[in-house]
């Protein structure tokens, strides 16, 4: 019995075949992927990274309480902070009820082909590039009528609809059906169970779905060109006229000669983008702490 | 049971003789050559039956046999399915259920539904209970409701000290008879019972079934169970569906085969199909 001949038919560390094949491939598939995880993690550290660099040491409390500057003082952006915060604010004023109630339209009320025609045309319209209904606004009701936060609210409210319902009508598609049958079997009408049943269970959802929108509108630039852009740069709450607001005002920052302009567009960037950030770390917490009292902590 | 009490109806609507307490001399329920579809598929066809006062009533059957769908004529839930087209006669109290007039909100509060899955709120316990009384108008006096419904379904014990807690913090057990209480909070007459016990532990399934035999004096129940034995240990009658196969070989849907007294279709059945699905050789 000479040993070196026998082989063990059972031997499972031995590689048969084209083992040494299907691992190599094995390998590099997941290191492609791996790979390419890592890039979109690094494209959005340069991004922050850049502008954290680049705009922090700009930031101190007077940036935040002061408005812009008039001529070669260093300004702040307390104008565009309030002319953002109105116009997001009265967009989503405007948005929300309505997409809301288009949502429960589509989830509890319309049949199925209703349905998937209503859903299709939100994601049309979220597709709708955002120049395009600035545009549309500013031909509307800016021509003739000159510049206004109101419009430039519109315009947001238009971008955030599509959004905003289609999250809120996913969310209630989630929510049991079990939990209507048991309402409307109790007697309760439609409308009730929706609002006393539905709603709540996904309310969760749709600040979720809120929020986020918010963070988006947030930044919109193009739609308050045409509607909220010429402005005087003073600390204003009058939303009749056109107010500062802070992505309108990166971009005029940036297209300023000045080095003191381009170093506060930067530090306007960094607070832009700290907010979509911040919104998006409260949409992800709100989320979380609903689904939690959804299953009974 | 004493032959000198009348039938209700002689007819062909299976209407057995009160019991010596008096339950079953009224007919709830007249049910006519009902035919159920889903987008055009017939899944029950051509049902007669009558379900009595106070008496609980089982359907049973194989799975497909229709008898989910045919509880869920009684509180009009099937009209919720898109699709959904009931044809035949359901008559409560002797008025057409399906009638022009007849708001299906109202016929569902008077007829309650406890499901297969315990589906509580996600609210607390005390809200689940008090939910449908205080949309229903009746306010008077809630808290007093919701101890007493809760006494009524046998978990006020077990509940009374943590009535503000999440009700999906209770076992599936508790759940269930929550959504009993839920459903007498109402005040309801009959009480439509989906396999109420089909997602239970044989304990929470005895207690259950305790619970069906205290509530029969009161209320007329209905029960549909995969379970032969749940419906040997509760039912006063037993309804067995089976299936057909349609001649034109263009699919099946469910008939009522045998409705009887239940000791009857368990011991002494009249059709080959039910004695075989009893005895266990089908389904």
């Amino acid at each position: 019995m000479s040993s070196a001949q026998i082989t063990d038919p059972y031997d499972i560390t031995a590689s048969s075949n084209n083992l040494g094949r299907r691992r190599r491939i094995q390998k590099l598939v997941s290191f492609v992927a791996i790979l390419s995880a890592a890039l979109a993690v690094a494209l959005l550290a340069l991004v922050l990274g850049t502008v954290l660099f680049k705009g922090l040491s700009q930031i101190d409390t007077a940036f935040f309480t002061k408005p812009a500057a008039l001529f070669g003082e260093k300004g702040g952006i307390a104008d565009a902070l309030i002319g953002s915060a109105l116009i997001v604010g009265m967009a989503m004023i405007m948005a929300v009820p309505i997409a809301i109630l288009v949502a429960i339209y589509i989830a509890e009320y319309a049949g199925p082909k209703a349905a998937s025609f209503f859903r299709v045309m939100l994601d049309v319209l979220n597709g709708v590039p955002a120049i395009i209904v600035g545009i549309f606004i500013y031909g509307l009701l800016v021509v003739g009528k000159g510049q206004s936060a109101i419009y430039g609210a519109m315009a947001l409210a238009i971008l955030m609809i599509p959004m905003v319902a289609r999250a809120t009508q996913e969310i209630l598609e989630l929510v049991p059906r079990h939990l209507r049958e048991a309402s409307l079997a109790l007697g309760v009408p439609r409308w009730r169970t929706v609002y006393s049943i539905v709603l709540p269970t996904a309310i969760g959802g749709i600040l979720t779905g809120v929020v986020i929108a918010v963070a988006r509108v947030a930044g919109e630039t193009a739609p308050l060109l045409f509607t909220s852009s010429i402005t005087q740069n003073q600390i204003s709450f009058d939303i009749h006229n056109a107010l500062p607001t802070l992505p309108v005002r990166i971009f005029t920052l940036s297209e300023s000669p000045s080095p003191d302009d381009q170093a506060a567009a930067w530090a306007a960037a960094l607070v832009l983008i700290a907010f979509v950030l911040v919104m998006n770390i409260v949409a992800k917490v709100i989320a979380n702490r609903k689904r939690r009292s959804l299953e009974g902590g | 049971m004493s032959m000198t009490t009348p039938r209700i109806d002689s007819g062909k609507l299976g209407e057995l003789a009160a019991t010596p307490d008096g339950r079953g001399a009224e007919t709830v329920f007249a049910v006519s050559d009902l035919t159920v579809s889903y987008s055009g598929n017939v899944a029950l066809k051509g049902v007669d039956l009558a379900i009595q006062k106070n008496f609980v009533t089982a359907f049973i059957g194989p799975s497909g046999c229709g008898k989910s769908t045919f509880i869920r004529c009684f509180n009009r839930m099937n009209d919720l399915v898109p699709g959904a087209r009931v044809d035949g006669e359901v008559l409560y109290h002797g008025r057409d259920l399906y009638g022009a007039n007849v708001d299906p909100v109202e016929v569902r509060r008077r007829i309650g539904m406890v499901f297969q899955k315990p589906n509580p709120f996600p609210k607390s316990i005390y809200d689940n209970i008090a939910f449908g009384p205080r949309i229903l108008g009746m306010k008077q006096d809630i808290d007093e409701r919701v101890e007493r419904t809760l006494k009524h379904a046998a978990l006020w014990d077990e509940v009374k000290d943590r009535l503000k807690e999440n009700a999906l913090g209770l076992s599936g057990g508790q759940q269930q008879r929550l959504c009993i209480a839920r459903a007498l909070a109402v005040e309801p007459d009959v009480i439509l019972m989906d396999e109420p016990a089909s997602a239970l532990d044989p304990i929470s399934t005895s207690r259950i079934e305790d619970l069906i035999h205290e509530l029969k004096n009161e209320y007329t129940i209905v029960i549909v169970t995969h379970n032969m034995q749940q419906a040997a240990r509760v039912a006063d009658k037993t309804a067995f569906f089976s299936v057909e196969l349609r001649e034109d070989g263009s699919g099946r849907h469910g008939i009522l085969v045998e409705y009887d007294q239940t000791t009857k279709v368990f011991t002494n059945p009249t059709d080959k199909r039910t004695e075989d699905y009893v005895t266990g050789r089908f389904g």
